[in-house]
């Protein structure tokens, strides 16, 4: 026998998603909704022998089809026709919670109700009439405490039992809108059951007439498809439309909802009994916290200290395992050196596999570590709070409250990473806001940039250097806020998505709920390293290797090294040492500059000069999309330097600073180029993955570029006239 | 019994909401959060600028921009 099905519904906030992980626990898997952003949960349980198939549905507030998570709730329901519904309510919340839970009603799926958070009903001193609700609403009823796992088994025995006696029968509920509309809802209830055909036959007739009245979009295209009927519908509803403008003035999808509410207040009545101290003492609690957290004042700074707490934490605790890691993938390279002879292959090896995904999976730790805080910060129901303190002068830029996080974690203060940013903007909800953050975080200074821009700073900033890096901070938030206005009044432009949210109550994040969901995220990361990650890494280092020196000019450097090697005998070991890195050093320069990498930098020349960079510079940039740490290393080689640590690179910085073709104003046109150009391609494709569109991933590398490069040749070229 | 634009209510004001001129998407999301006319509201906070603004209605807190509450009107005891 095939699994039940049981679908879990609620509103956000509900403690839906802690339900879940306590029935599923690890048996339970994450993806997306083919094509969409929604994340999809599903797990396993077993209950007395019967299996069961627990989908989690996205956290929605209505049943509608005006978001992507409406219509994919909604989807799931129809589609997949689930045994039973769980509806997780928030107890001490019920009105607006059984708002979903009369639409699902109506729809007529098998429903138990979950009274979740019911220690907070009884620490209230509210009584909650359980049986009256279960009879007036005529559905089992459960109480749950689903941080604590209480009523889980009860709840599962009770949608068993449900999922037995329906089979699958759906019985809508009938709720009345008034005699205005109610005689339309039953027209065209009636005309649907009439020629209803195979698309509308999954659906009640009197919910497509409820939601054709309230404009649903989705149902309203279905009928439409058959044009007879759907001529007929609209003829209907647009006279009642017409009706309600005129002699009421409200639309009709108002006075639906008011007389929704109507008859949920009418079972709340009967059923929710208030202490008289009402309010619960999380709400209580939760105010108090908001009286000093969001305080006018000192809520920002707070805000600020967290944020500060944020980065300390990050690299304090993040070092240890990158460092791990780091020495595991160096010890890798040497092994693989040893055992595999010199030549291509090791070379394949080395620097093409195990440096790029040494490179890639070095930033799991941070990851991790990153996303711990964002996950606590944000089922403890602060980052709501930020979002609302910050929603202003986001919303100045076409942006929301809630990119507040996304930017900061890519590198609003230096060090951060645009991969755990640009998957932190997961919690926007609003799409356009949301892909003008994917967009734009990574402009900010990644801990990868930060190298480049130390090393610049240094060597043409001198004793300024501290105060360029703070000019270089600021500059990027406000070329990050820049290009999101633009982009926000050109390819995304729109009206701004309403901010309309709830602000939780704050609470205690459950351990489990932290940890699965950081796990998930990295493991969705490590799965997309060992894939497209690798090949083009791959690519890259083909790219800066390929095709290699000609044979004569390879002949030259082991004559010259042969030299040194007579020479030997009679100079003292220390200098024959020197003279034959710094030939192994023009070697691997003169390989670079006759790859791939190296002749795209030649050939761009006569272009980016324009902006003050060579070929040399073109290749290090060229080098850099792979991973912004590869920038200072390549200008290292092309400069004939051999290997340069990133960290320590001030023989690097010197040589720059003697160099006839670098001056401040290349180094202000090269620091802007860096800041601004093609995100590296680990963020390119989670870009992609989170906009869930390639095209998008491709429009930052092919956009920023461009941008960047304009910026650069300005800057140049002003700088350069001013020195 | 005066009536006053969402706007203009300062922090701890109360009031019952009496019209809702929002249409499309935001009279939807408004509604969706429950709140519609007749809904008892009392303001618990705003944000440093002023906008975002926070409510209190029925047993949790919701928060809308300022130009969205200015849509809504609501009716505030003397």
């Amino acid at each position: 026998m095939t699994a039940w099905v049981i679908a879990l519904g609620g509103n956000p906030n509900a403690g839906k998603t802690t339900l879940f992980n306590a029935i599923t626990g690890a048996h339970q898997h994450v993806g997306n909704y083919p094509g969409l952003t929604v994340e999809k949960r599903e797990g396993h349980v077993s209950v007395d022998g019967t299996d069961l198939r627990i989908v989690d549905l996205p956290g929605i507030y209505s049943l509608t089809s005006w978001s992507e998570e409406e219509r994919v709730a909604r989807n799931v329901l129809i589609d997949e026709r689930p045994s039973a519904v769980i509806d997780v309510v928030d107890a001490t919340n019920l009105d607006r919670n059984l708002y979903l839970t009369v639409q699902l009603l109506e729809l007529g799926v098998p429903l138990v109700l979950c009274l979740n958070m019911m220690d907070e009903i009884r620490k209230s001193g509210r009584i909650l009439h359980t049986q009256k609700l279960a009879s007036l609403l005529d559905v089992p009823v459960v109480e749950t405490v689903a941080r604590r796992g209480e009523g889980k088994k009860e709840l599962l025995l009770a949608a068993i039992e449900l999922a037995e006696k329906k089979e699958k029968t759906w019985i809508p509920l009938r709720i009345s809108y008034g005699a205005d509309i109610d005689p339309v809802v039953e027209d065209i209830s009636k005309l649907l059951d009439a020629e209803k055909d195979a698309a509308l036959a999954p659906y009640p007739s009197r919910w497509l007439a409820v939601k054709y009245i309230e404009g649903d979009p989705e149902v309203r295209d279905l009928c439409h498809q058959n044009t007879s009927l759907g001529e007929k519908i609209r003829g209907l509803s647009d006279r009642l439309q017409a009706h309600c403008q005129n002699v009421l003035d409200v639309q009709p999808e108002s006075l639906m909802a008011d007389y929704r509410y109507g008859f949920i207040n009418t079972v709340t009545k009967q059923v929710v009994e208030r202490g008289k101290n009402d309010l619960s003492t999380r709400i209580r609690v939760s105010d108090a916290m908001d009286r000093v957290l969001t305080q006018q004042i000192i809520g920002p700074v707070i805000m600020l200290i967290v944020f500060y707490l944020m980065f300390a934490a990050t690299f304090t605790l993040g070092e240890y395992p990158a460092d791990w890691l780091k020495s595991f993938f160096g010890w890798l390279s040497n092994f693989s050196a040893r055992h595999i002879p010199e030549g291509l292959i090791q070379s394949l090896v080395v620097s093409g596999i195990i440096d790029g995904v040494g490179g890639v999976l070095s930033f799991v730790p941070l990851i991790l570590i990153m996303f711990l805080m964002v996950t606590f910060l944000e089922d403890a129901g602060y980052m709501a709070r930020m979002a609302y303190m910050l929603d202003r002068i986001f919303r100045a830029f076409g942006l929301h409250g809630a990119s507040v996080m996304p930017f900061v974690v890519s590198g609003g203060i230096p060090g951060g990473c645009a991969v755990p940013g640009v998957m932190a903007a997961r919690t926007l909800k609003s799409p356009k806001e949301r892909l003008a953050t994917l967009l734009t975080v990574p402009f900010m200074n990644c801990g990868a940039k930060v190298p480049v821009f130390l090393l610049l700073c240094g060597a043409f900033f001198g004793n300024n250097a501290a105060r360029a890096m703070f000019v270089i901070t600021l500059a990027s938030w406000a070329m990050a806020l820049f290009v999101a206005r633009f982009l926000r009044s050109t390819v995304i432009r729109g009206e701004a998505t309403p901010f309309v949210m709830e602000l939780p109550p704050y609470r205690m994040p459950t351990l489990q709920g932290v940890l699965l969901h950081t796990w998930e995220r990295a493991w969705q990361y490590i799965k997309k390293a060992g894939t497209i990650i690798l090949a083009i890494s791959v690519l890259i280092w083909g790219m800066m290797t390929f095709p290699g020196l000609p044979q004569e000019v390879q002949q030259g450097f082991e004559a010259r090294r042969q030299q040194v090697a007579v020479l030997s005998e009679t100079t003292p070991q220390a200098d024959a040492k020197a003279q034959m890195l710094a030939i192994d050093a023009e070697e691997s320069a003169a390989a670079l500059r006759n790859s791939v990498a190296g002749r795209l930098g030649s050939f761009f020349e006569p272009l980016s000069e324009l902006a003050g960079f060579d070929w040399r510079t073109n290749i290090a940039l060229i080098g850099g999309f792979a991973a912004k740490e590869v920038i200072v290393s390549t200008l290292g080689t092309a400069y004939s330097l051999g290997k340069v640590d990133p960290e320590e690179a001030e023989g690097l910085g010197e040589r720059l600073a003697r160099d006839p073709g670098w001056n401040v104003a290349t180094a202000t046109s090269v620091i802007a180029f860096v800041m601004l150009y093609s995100p590296c391609f680990v963020t390119v494709v989670t870009i992609s993955r989170e906009a869930n569109n390639w095209k998008w991933g491709a429009f930052s590398m092919g956009f920023n570029t461009i941008f960047a490069f304009l910026v650069s040749v300005l800057l140049y070229q002003l700088v350069s006239r001013m020195i | 019994m005066s009536l006053k634009p969402l706007r203009a209510l300062n922090v701890d004001d109360i009031g019952v909401v009496c019209h809702i001129r929002a249409v499309g998407d935001l009279a939807r999301r408004i509604r969706d959060m429950g709140l519609v006319p007749g809904t008892g509201i009392r303001v618990v906070g705003r944000a440093p600028l002023n906008d975002p603004v926070a409510l209190r209605l029925r047993d949790f807190t919701l928060t809308l921009r300022n130009n969205e509450a200015d849509w809504i009107t609501v009716e505030v005891p003397e």
